[in-house]
């Protein structure tokens, strides 16, 4: 009670004492202010927001104005994502945070070998690590859903092993 | 090992009965030699299995093929028997000593006044020139094929001591343009040689895992009509279908339970795949495994519904386990390569068959759980699937051939192996039945199109 009374007693002082140099070179001090002013009604209105979507609604970079990645894809039988995928998820997860109203759907999916029944809970896991990734940089639950097709919906339907790489992929869909 | 095989091939091309198919079996030479038997074309009048002009049926040539895909019997064709007998007495056993025949199938079928069918055969043993068994057979024309696959059934038995699964249906998926946006997945029934293909379910969605009831009514499957995998249970004399597992999450994997009460299933609706058993009578729903971090899928029973064998990336990598239902302590089973998946037990619960890895491809292996042995089935790659035949002796898998999927059976003593001719399309996930009563057999060969 007593400090703070003290302090606005303080205030008081300054505000007098800063009032009374203000006084004091009255003329000097009107262009320096003006100027300013008329930049100010000339200029566009405050540099336009970089658009944080493309035409379809996907998020941009917003460096770069290119649609941010939404494909990640894993080694053969694992569901880990790479560093580079984590820095295009950071960049998702900025933009589901911004925007409360946007979510996504995860789709976890494998190439054809080994059974469809386990490609089934590996293409799960690979759809959980994009959640949880998304989760732990603060995007809502409810925000995120997430399915897994297995092999059954390859982008390449080769046997190849560059086919095999396509396969293996989680893809994030905006709605 | 290979070496030392001498794989000997045998075009059939069964006309009559089979159309312009052609299945191609090869016989790996083994220890012993095959039974010779001789199944005489049956007498009376022409028969046919359908309405409509159909070619006339081959009840002998079906039973002589029955006989054949087993590898455990050489069979005579009719251009080579010095007879055609069709009645027990004409029938000279010296004629049958000439040819080295072990046993002779003679029949004859009539039409009743209600237009349904009497077919008998009678099996004779040319060594003891004995009549060692026959059988009367009724049955409407549309039900022949069934009629010969009993045929089969009866003879194998009698001969080998291990009941025939001739008589039995297999259930698969044919995909079209699976990759296309016109795509349609065919819950498809035939009998287990592929002939009476019926389609019971329609999807433009991906259908996996078929799996019978023990009475042969029933088929679980994971079907994606929702948009995410969900267990459906089907009658098939119905249509009628019923969605069991519709959890949050994966819903996959169903197997019957032996006494079809239960359905065991891999769910993900706690945050990862783990084993449950649903009660398919209350819904109870029980989890069986508990492993947050591991994939737990592809379950199946032990003899008697007391255990189930499991997939499990627990220690890194795909294995099987087996869990005791009672005590929830599971047991790993599979040591040998990196990655063993999809395992099914034989019948008398002390072999296991999976899918294996061995050198980056993938095949069949099959294990002696007593004595630790492992062998490997197929020699073809990406091999999936594989479903026994409910007497043991044979066993149903996925392979690719020139890209495309196909159906190919192997003995489990690996000496005998088959592709199933298919249209046009990918098969997959071939579920063999077990064995069925006559009621459901007819059932089974009546399905009902789910709509």
């Amino acid at each position: 009670m007593r400090p703070a009374y003290r302090t606005l007693i303080v205030a008081i002082l300054a505000g007098a004492l800063l009032a009374a140099c203000r006084q004091a070179p009255e003329e000097p001090e009107v262009e320096p202010i003006e100027e300013p002013v008329i930049e100010e009604i000339t200029a566009p209105p405050a540099p336009a927001e970089p658009p944080r979507v493309d035409r379809e609604g996907n998020p941009v970079d917003v460096a770069t104005g290119r649609p941010l990645g939404r494909t990640f894809y894993f080694d053969f039988d694992q569901a880990r994502l790479s560093e580079r995928d984590l820095r295009v998820l950071a960049m998702h997860a900025e933009y589901l945070r911004d925007f409360r109203n946007r979510s996504v759907l995860i789709e976890g999916h494998c190439d054809e070998r080994g059974t469809r029944e386990y490609n089934l809970a590996l293409g799960e896991r690979r759809a959980q690590a994009v959640q949880q990734y998304l989760a732990s940089a603060g995007v809502r639950s409810s925000q995120i859903e997430i399915v897994s097709f297995g092999e059954e919906r390859p982008v390449d339907s080769g046997n190849t092993e560059s086919a095999y790489a396509k396969n293996r992929r989680a893809e994030m869909i905006y709605r | 090992m290979k070496g030392l095989i001498k794989a000997i091939a045998i075009g059939l091309t069964l006309a009559a009965s089979f159309g312009a198919r052609a299945i191609e079996i090869v016989i790996s030479e083994g220890w012993d030699s095959p039974t010779k038997i001789a199944v005489v074309p049956f007498g009376g009048p022409p028969l046919r299995d359908q309405p409509g002009p159909v070619a006339p049926i081959d009840l002998a040539g079906i039973v002589s093929f029955d006989l054949i895909r087993s590898g455990q019997f050489d069979t005579l064709s009719s251009d080579n028997m010095l007879s055609l007998p069709t009645a027990p007495e004409e029938v000279y056993f010296r004629d049958w000593r000439i040819l080295g025949m072990d046993y002779v199938v003679i029949g004859s079928a009539e039409i009743l006044p209600d237009a349904r069918i009497a077919v008998t055969y009678r099996l004779f043993e040319v060594a003891s020139e004995r009549e060692i068994r026959s059988t009367t057979w009724t049955a409407p024309g549309p039900q022949l094929r069934d009629v010969a696959h009993w045929i089969a059934d009866e003879i194998y038995e009698e001969i080998t001591g291990v009941r025939g699964a001739f008589a039995t249906k297999i259930a698969y998926v044919l995909a079209r343009n699976p990759n296309a946006p016109d795509a349609s997945f065919e819950l498809t029934i035939a009998d287990a040689d592929g002939e009476r293909e019926r389609v019971v379910y329609r999807s433009g969605q991906p259908i996996l895992s078929p799996s019978w009831s023990p009475d042969g009514r029933r088929l679980a499957y994971v079907s994606f009509e929702t948009g995410r995998s969900t267990i459906v249970v089907q009658d098939l004399s119905t249509g009628v279908r019923r969605r069991v597992a519709e959890y949050p999450g994966i819903n996959g994997a169903p197997v019957f339970s032996p006494d079809g009460t239960k359905l065991a299933m891999a769910l993900s609706r706690d945050g990862n795949s783990e084993i449950y058993v649903k009660d398919l009578v209350t819904d109870e729903l029980r989890r069986i495994t508990r492993r947050p971090s591991a994939i737990d899928t592809e379950p199946g029973w032990g003899p008697e519904g007391k255990s189930l064998i499991f997939t499990s990336d627990r220690a890194g990598q795909p294995q099987i386990y087996r869990i005791e239902l009672a005590t929830s302590l599971p047991d790993r089973l599979t040591f040998k390569g990196d990655y063993n998946a999809r395992a099914r037990l034989l019948p008398d619960g002390r072999h296991l068959v999976y899918v294996h890895r061995r050198n980056g491809v993938y095949h069949i292996a099959w294990q002696d759980l007593e004595r630790d042995v492992v062998r490997v089935l197929t020699e073809t790659s990406l091999d999936e699937s594989p479903s026994l035949a409910p007497n043991g002796m044979m066993m149903i898998y996925a392979t690719r051939l020139r890209g495309r999927g196909i159906l190919a059976v192997v003995s489990v003593d690996s000496r005998v192996k088959y592709n199933l001719p298919s249209g046009l399309g990918d098969v997959r996930e071939p579920a063999w039945s077990p064995f069925m009563t006559v009621d459901a057999q007819t059932l089974a060969s009546r399905a009902v199109t789910a709509r």
